[in-house]
């Protein structure tokens, strides 16, 4: 488990958060999280071999809707809410890459 | 009346139902206070005037229910459970502006049972803190030391009902932000068992850990309000199906031969002497009345607060990705590109702590980190699990301090975020096992400030939580010790 | 190609047509207006929560079922963190470490006869995302209507060793997902749509060459055109000694070739995790089986069927089979009383081109098998002339019920020997060399005066009882 977090990481990691720091403000996050993962490197004093890790307390299983329909008919109430709108569609800055998926 | 210090559910629902006082007359009280006390306070983030004032006099008009205690009570939400039509905030720049199209389900269920909503009470960032410093809507202070901070998240809600403003307010709780906000200001805060309450309608902070809970002056409002709130609900999948009883049911049983335990992890260095004195003598009476008392051991809980950041910030790094400029709240477009609206809108729209939890959780998921990371925090997460649920075994409650302190100076908290999160240490094991957790006054420090108790429940048995806690608060009477006053 | 051998694998995404969505009731609905079929849940608004489509899962089960998987019993949600305009979440809810089926296979024959197997690595439910459109004006638009319908994501094992193979395990794949009723697996219309990875490595080598994956495929010419034109490139690339890079490429149908999207070093990073507002799923037998007795018949049961009891060729039955609305009409007509052969002659000859015709699909039209049976049976029975059909026939495309149709328009045939032998003699009478010329062996005369009757009968002439009647006229001559 890596101790610490190198600013070269933490640049990359806010290209994925899309969070823009200026280098003094990389610096001090680098620190801070430096901190945190130190603290976090103390779960490696737990023996967890073969422990099934927990995503969820939740004790439901096979939570279902079944396959109706139902149009909730809020499109004017979302559009009004978006940034902006044209169209009855959301409108963005021109998406320029060709996507994903 | 003049607020609702020294008030509890009961009594004003009588002052309704004899026609001593009306819903409207009760409204505007309330936000005749609220008005001068929060220029000091800010507890609130938005006060719906209007609103509350056109609800009043519609219930008015409806007759008061006599059999519904709940009818024409003034109460405010933690503004990060969505009103339809109200703003709400999550105490982010990046949705300053955001108006809800529709309602949480707890906000769905109090309205049926006839509440007035006052308004949307203040928060840490998107619920990440615990002294309501990171609002963007400035710092709530405690209602017994305006030079404190009220604690958090949930710092608005805890503040609004110590200080008489509302009767009763929700809030809610990812790692003690109900519980330790109560025991800042005196006050009885519930966090329910993971799947008690709908989450649907409260914005998301950490899926896995967050539930909605009532903050109330007395343990019978308390219950009051979770029997209003609570049970399965169909937009929740993770909702529990089991039978929701009377959450009073249990008030006034005596708690002879219940068994308590106290884990010596919770007494252990870092919390201040003056609040282990406080729950230690708080024991002591659940002791003369009648409970018997363990001392125990819950080995992992000093792994709680790592394994909680890194699962916490983890999601909550997933749940925020969605506030990105294109379908609602802030959207930065002063730049030229995609990229650019995206960026921008989360470098102003998010704030310090925030960008903090998303950049922390981010690295924890990223490629090759995940197993060392996510994962092994997952893995303690079951050990203590199965530590508490060896402590169940053989005990009905666990009693110990809510936090390690009492509330402490504005923006003295330590700048060291690892300090700052030690402050949780006591309360997020009850969020990662998913236990009902409970905190009530137990005391004040020379400071005249309060002290926190929290008694800790098995799962879905918030009835013996209630009992216990009710019958400590007889015995204690300390709820009628109010700011600024002394009774 | 070459010294080469070819790896292809393929990745490919069918859309569900279930009725709602995959984690929201909005309805699933093409051509409606933008953003019509949208609620809070589609718009990844703050504080809602998803809540899973049962019909998916059982869709899913279905496809996992035809494609020979074993399903999955323990299956938990994963969410696929990326940012994008369609993606309002900002993370792909789907079923990255347990998917709904693994361990499947598809048989299907090439054209020469050859049988191949691809094998399914795997396939999971998740939801599609919406649509973005490029206004040329600076801005794109987003419409959220497709945005949560239920995808079923198919990927194969790398057992695919030309373009040609890969087209044609793509058609059967469609056909069997076809069959299964949880798509209508149409390319044109997104509802089917296909990456691909393919690498190259020398003859005799086990070592796979390095993968380069394509996208928009969207047709099966632009698949093998794509397939075939990487086959050259990445061969060209290796003779000049270059290496190959891992990267992603899209085909450019204008100059048939394929365009570098992104490199490696530039691929995302999704941070996949357990989704934590969706409990984990548990698929037991019971349910496979109640799944199971649901799926309908195959393809491949089809046409054994077809030729094994209806006697049909191979090749009508291949016809007959390449859409489930073709087979289930098929069946229905049969089951409504008509002749399997002549049932299947009708449709793959006159329903076919009245198709083709009308660029219609056959769930579009007016046809009905009890109305295409009805006419079968009324030229068995000899009601009607196979001429007489004709007419018929453009009456059922138009939703008309035959016998009605026949008695409304007088369309009965004549097969009464005394109305027809006075017609018959009368005409030969009338045509002395006709006599004179079969007297003399000439066959073509028969024809000749088989035409005057139908043309005086106006065509309702039995041409059975004509032609018998005609022949004793004339060799009583």
């Amino acid at each position: 488990m890596a101790e610490t977090l190198s600013k070269q990481e933490a640049k990359h990691v806010a290209e994925l958060a899309k969070i823009r720091f200026t280098d003094a403000e990389l610096d001090v996050i680098v620190g801070q999280l430096g901190n945190i993962l130190t603290l976090v490197d103390t779960l490696n004093e737990v023996d967890t071999t073969d422990v099934v890790p927990t995503y969820s307390v939740t004790e439901n299983v096979n939570m279902f809707r079944d396959d109706v329909a139902d149009n909730w008919n809020q499109k004017t109430d979302l559009l009004n809410n978006a940034p902006q709108q044209q169209d009855d569609m959301i409108k963005v800055p021109a998406i320029l890459d060709g996507g994903d998926n | 009346m003049d607020n609702f210090l020294n008030l509890d559910i009961k009594t004003v629902h009588e002052s309704l139902v004899n026609g001593q006082t009306t819903v409207v007359e009760l409204t505007q009280k309330a936000l005749e206070f609220i008005h001068s006390r929060d220029e000091e306070l800010n507890a609130f983030i938005s006060i719906d005037d209007e609103g509350a004032l056109k609800r009043a006099e519609e219930l008015d008009a409806a007759g008061i229910q006599e059999d519904n205690l709940l009818y024409g009570i003034p109460m405010a939400h933690k503004d990060n459970i969505v009103t339809k039509g109200l703003k709400t905030t999550s105490a982010s720049h990046i949705l300053e502006n955001f108006v809800p199209v529709y309602n949480a389900t707890v906000v769905e269920k109090l309205n049926e049972a006839g509440v007035v909503v006052i308004g949307k009470t203040n928060l840490d960032e998107f619920a990440m803190g615990g002294s309501t410093e990171t609002s963007f809507f400035g710092q709530t202070k405690n209602a017994w030391d305006a030079t404190k901070v009220p604690g958090g998240s949930s710092g608005g809600s805890a503040a609004s009902v110590a200080s008489g403003e509302v009767l009763f307010a929700l809030g809610s709780d990812t790692g003690g932000s109900i519980r330790q906000p109560a025991a800042y200001n005196g006050i009885v805060g519930l966090k329910p068992t993971y799947g008690r309450v709908s989450r649907w309608g409260l914005m998301a902070f950490s899926s896995s850990l967050d539930q909605i809970g009532p903050l109330t002056r007395t343990v019978r409002d308390n219950a009051l309000v979770l029997n209003a709130i609570a049970g399965y609900d169909d937009h929740d999948a993770t909702s529990s199906q089991k039978e929701v009883p009377d959450f009073t049911a249990k008030l006034g049983q005596d708690i002879k031969g219940l068994r308590v335990a106290v884990p010596k992890e919770y007494f252990s260095e870092g919390v201040n002497e003056e609040v282990a004195e406080a729950v230690r003598a708080g024991i002591t009476k659940l002791e003369e009345l009648g409970a018997i008392v363990d001392e125990v051991s819950i080995p992992h809980t000093k792994y709680g607060i790592a394994a909680y950041y890194i699962l916490a910030s983890s999601e909550a790094s997933s749940n925020l990705q969605r506030y990105d400029g294109v379908r609602y709240g802030l959207s930065e477009r002063s730049g030229d590109t995609l990229e650019d609206m995206y960026v921008n809108t989360k470098t102003e729209g998010f704030g310090p702590e925030v960008k903090r939890r998303i950049m922390l959780g981010t690295f924890a998921l990223s490629a090759g980190f995940y197993d060392a990371y996510f994962k092994k925090a997952a893995q303690v997460r079951t050990k203590l699990i199965q530590d508490f649920e060896n402590i169940f075994k053989d005990h009905d409650v666990i009693v110990g301090p809510t936090a390690p302190t009492v509330a402490f100076g504005l923006g003295e908290e330590d700048d060291d975020p690892k300090t700052m999160y030690m402050n949780d240490m006591l309360t997020i094991p009850v969020n990662l096992v998913g236990l009902p957790g409970l905190s009530i006054n137990a005391g004040f420090n020379s400071e005249n400030m309060p002290i926190g108790m929290q008694i800790i429940g098995n799962k879905f048995d918030e009835q013996t939580v209630y009992q216990v806690a009710y019958a400590f608060e007889r015995a204690t009477k300390l709820y009628e010790k109010i700011p600024g006053g002394d009774k | 190609m070459g010294n080469f051998l070819t790896t292809i694998g393929l990745e490919i995404h069918v859309e569900m047509k279930t009725n709602s969505k995959l984690l929201s009731p909005s309805p699933v609905n093409f051509g409606d207006s933008p953003n019509a079929n949208t609620n809070v849940i589609d718009w990844g608004y703050p504080g809602v929560l998803p809540r899973v489509n049962k019909g998916a899962i059982e869709f899913g089960m279905k496809a996992a079922l035809a494609l020979n998987a074993e399903i999955t019993r323990d299956i938990r949600w994963d969410r696929k963190n990326y940012i994008y305009p369609d993606n309002p979440k900002s993370y792909q809810t789907t079923q990255q470490a347990t998917p709904l089926g693994q361990h499947g296979y598809v048989e299907f024959e090439m054209e020469d006869g050859t049988t191949k197997r691809v094998g399914i690595r795997e396939l999971h439910v998740e939801e599609d995302a919406g649509k973005n459109t490029h206004g040329g004006d600076g801005y794109s638009y987003v419409d959220l209507n497709r945005q949560g319908t239920p995808l079923l994501e198919i990927v194969t094992e790398p057992d695919i060793e030309s373009p040609e193979v890969a087209s044609a395990f793509l058609e059967k794949l469609r056909q069997i997902i076809q069959f299964t009723g949880i798509s209508d697996v149409k390319m044109q219309e997104g509802s089917l749509r296909v990456d691909a990875n393919i690498s190259l490595r020398p003859a005799g080598s086990d070592e796979f060459g390095t993968r380069v994956e394509m996208k928009n495929l969207n047709s099966f010419s632009y698949l093998r055109t794509a397939l075939a034109y990487e086959q050259k490139r990445q061969s060209q690339e290796i003779i000049a000694g270059n290496q190959i890079q891992q990267q992603t490429r899209r085909y450019d149908e204008p100059t048939k070739s394929t365009i570098l999207m992104r490199t490696k070093e530039q691929a995302d990073d999704y941070r996949y995790f357990p989704e934590p507002d969706l409990p984990p799923m548990h698929i037991d037998q019971t349910w496979v089986d109640e799944v199971a007795a649901t799926l309908p018949e195959s393809a491949d049961s089809r046409l054994k069927r077809y030729v094994g009891e209806f006697e049909l060729g191979a090749k009508e039955a291949g016809v007959l089979v390449q859409t489930l609305e073709m087979a289930n009409f098929y069946d229905a007509t049969v089951a409504a009383g008509a002749d399997a052969k002549k049932a299947a002659n009708y449709l793959i000859g006159d329903v076919n081109s009245y198709l083709n015709d009308t660029q219609k699909d056959l769930q579009d039209t007016l046809l009905t098998p009890e109305n295409l049976a009805g006419m079968i049976n009324l030229i068995e029975d000899g009601t009607i002339s196979s001429k007489q059909a004709k007419k018929v026939f453009e009456a059922i495309t138009e939703g008309k019920e035959p016998k009605a149709y026949v008695e409304e328009n007088g369309l009965v045939q004549e097969s009464r020997v005394e109305v027809l032998q006075p017609v018959i003699a009368s005409i030969v009478d009338a045509n002395e060399q006709s006599v004179a010329d079969f007297k003399a062996g000439k066959d073509r005369a028969v024809g000749f005066l088989v035409g005057q009757i139908m043309k005086q009968t106006h065509g309702n002439a039995n041409p059975n009882v004509v032609n018998q009647i005609l022949l004793d006229e004339l060799n009583s001559r």
